[in-house]
């Protein structure tokens, strides 16, 4: 067990360098001068060489990446090109937010999806899972800015039940935050039931045709026992995983909800730095998203590791 | 594949030929149960409506996409304009028609892309299974660590938007995902038989991955490259939503989109929902396409 948690953090690591050596190339691929685009067209040649300097421009590129990246580690995240000041004074509060939309949408969405999939595992074949399956496949297709557009249509404007704005008024309370976050965390919610209910309804079908299944049947249990005690809890493990691996996606879907939403978070916030071409905020806004998803796979791999003990065995070899 | 063989090998002409005869045979069997798949043809009729309407959209469009008209803007749906007209007094109905061009062209391009590059890419891992194998396997898990937007965001910043550049991103980044899927394929195939006789032949690396294993190993790249085109939509619609697509005033379902849905709250509804439809329909057709196409080649 020590071992494998040993050689599965040893291989996220390895993955997060190598996104960091991508993300840094994206950046040199970038023409132009950051001195002169961040002075302007107006400033001398030698403020311009004075700034690429200070900016550690001028020395040899494995060098800035050893520079960039030993940052990094110390908490030092560069200073934006747009703002003149540090990347993380920006990065953190939209990462917060961002993670407070996540969490929303992941409060609705993993239990309706874990049901909706186990119904329409139960009820295999008849309406109910025709009707769940086909819903959650055509849901998780649309763009979420094009169901986002559908839902303020309906609930903000013609129903005026929820405000179109994510934003809350500066110091509300919990209530009011959460009303105004529902509406952006529907497209998300969309864009995942179908994912994670088709796993939890594979997984739920697999559980039921297993021997294990049939002969706690055989002994005569009940079969609301049988679903609770030996059907759920196999039926779970794929499912944790899809909902980790799914983290990441959600992120790249923030992007789009929070520019529709005009909500302050992570999403928004590499959307504007790539439009202002601010690279060291693109940059580590890129790194974080990475370093999130990566976490979540770990932690969907960790909680899968201690429920199913072959996979325990299997990785200690 | 194997009729290929036989003519340069004898020796194998008689089961080599009657394989190849059976493999038509069932070509021809799964293009039948296509035809009769009412999914597909639900949605192969949408995709031809908009397939038609990227090619003969100027002849079919009520007026100009680009003409505008000041005295008649944010018009709502009427017998003049049927889906109302834009900011710029721009006919709606117009723009959905003719924005069908640019998508229509990216996606299939970018999905096209990545089913080649990932499928060659799959089938050199799998085959050659070696260092380069772990390092490649290694640097794509590194890159799908991040969502698909945000890698076409860092490299359409870092090299300019264009239509070139939206598909090669996205072509790259489903080659990658794709690639994973074909090296799994082709690590079920390489031990079989046929392909240590093909090594036993002496024939060639590239003759043993692309005429021997790579027709086994079609099924799923065929449905990868009807997954990815719908997704490939998805992801232009998302980028042109973002402004990373093609440039105003050119007609566009994301780009429209993203320059109306700021009337939404004045009540404007018709210049954001029907693009958002259009979106939504080709994504639909395309998915309807691939789920008769996955279940017959699966059977």
């Amino acid at each position: 067990m020590q071992r494998y948690l040993v050689k599965r953090l040893g291989l996220a690591i390895l993955t997060l360098l190598l996104l960091s050596v991508i993300v840094f190339t994206a950046g040199q691929i970038l023409p132009g001068n950051p001195g002169r685009s961040i002075l302007g067209n107006l400033a001398s040649q030698q403020a311009v060489a004075q700034l690429n300097r200070q900016l550690g421009l001028d020395k040899p590129v494995p060098l800035q990446y050893w520079n960039w990246i030993t940052g990094m580690v110390r908490g030092d995240f560069g200073r934006s090109y747009e703002y003149r000041a540090p990347v993380s004074s920006f990065l953190f509060p939209a990462l917060g937010h961002s993670l407070k939309l996540a969490a929303v949408a992941f409060v609705i969405v993993v239990p309706l999806s874990v049901l909706g999939g186990v119904a329409a595992a139960l009820n295999r074949g008849r309406a109910v899972d025709r009707v769940i399956s086909t819903t959650g496949l055509s849901l998780c297709t649309v763009p979420e800015f094009v169901s986002g557009i559908v839902l303020i249509v309906l609930f903000g404007i013609e129903l005026k039940a929820l405000p179109v704005s994510a934003n809350a008024p500066p110091g509300s309370g919990v209530l009011t935050q959460l009303r105004y976050l529902l509406l952006p965390s529907i497209p998300l919610v969309f864009l995942l039931f179908g994912y994670i209910a088709r796993i939890a309804r594979a997984g739920t079908i697999e559980a039921l045709e297993s021997d294990y299944v049939r002969t706690a049947t055989l002994k005569g249990l009940g079969r609301p026992a049988i679903i609770a005690r030996h059907v759920l809890r196999n039926s779970m493990l794929p499912t944790i995983t899809v909902i980790a691996t799914q983290t990441g996606y959600l992120i790249g879907g923030l992007v789009v909800t929070e520019t529709l939403f005009n909500y302050p978070g992570l999403g928004r916030l590499i959307y504007n730095a790539a439009n202002q071409k601010d690279f060291p905020m693109l940059e580590a806004g890129v790194l974080v998203i990475g370093v999130v998803y990566l976490t979540a796979t770990l932690l969907a791999d960790l909680v899968a590791t201690s429920l199913n003990p072959r996979v325990r065995l299997q990785g200690a070899e | 594949m194997s009729t290929r063989t036989a003519l340069t090998l004898p020796a194998g002409a008689g089961p080599g030929a009657a394989a190849g005869a059976s493999a038509r045979q069932m070509r021809r069997q799964q293009l039948r149960l296509l035809l009769r798949s009412k999914t597909f043809l639900a949605g192969a009729a949408i995709l031809l409506a908009w397939i038609v309407c990227a090619i003969f959209g100027s002849w079919l469009s009520p007026g100009n996409p680009l003409a505008q008209n000041l005295f008649a803007t944010n018009a709502a749906p009427s017998g003049a304009h049927l889906l109302g007209t834009d900011s710029l007094g721009r006919d709606m109905l117009s723009r959905v028609i003719a924005g069908s061009r640019e998508i229509l062209i990216v996606a299939p391009s970018a999905a096209l892309l990545g089913t080649v590059f990932g499928t060659v890419t799959g089938l050199l891992q799998g085959y050659y299974r070696n260092l380069v194998d772990t390092i490649t396997s290694r640097l794509i898990e590194a890159f799908l660590a991040l969502p698909l937007v945000i890698v076409a965001f860092l490299f359409v910043v870092a090299t300019g938007p264009s239509i070139a550049t939206l598909i090669l991103v996205i072509g790259f980044a489903f080659g990658l995902v794709i690639s994973r899927t074909v090296r799994t394929a082709v690590l079920q195939e390489r031990d079989l038989d046929y392909v240590a006789a093909a090594r036993l032949r002496d024939e060639s690396a590239p003759h043993i991955m692309f005429v021997e294993i790579l027709p086994n190993v079609l099924g799923p790249v065929i449905v990868e490259f009807t997954v990815r085109l719908g997704s490939a939509v998805f992801t232009v619609a998302t980028l042109s939503f973002l402004g990373f697509g093609v440039r105003p005033p050119t007609p566009d379902w994301g780009a429209d989109i993203a320059a109306n849905y700021q009337y939404l709250a004045a009540g404007y509804w018709w210049e954001t929902l029907f693009p958002a439809l259009a979106i939504a329909s080709l994504i639909t057709a395309i998915n309807l396409i691939g789920d008769a196409v996955e279940s017959v080649v699966i059977q």
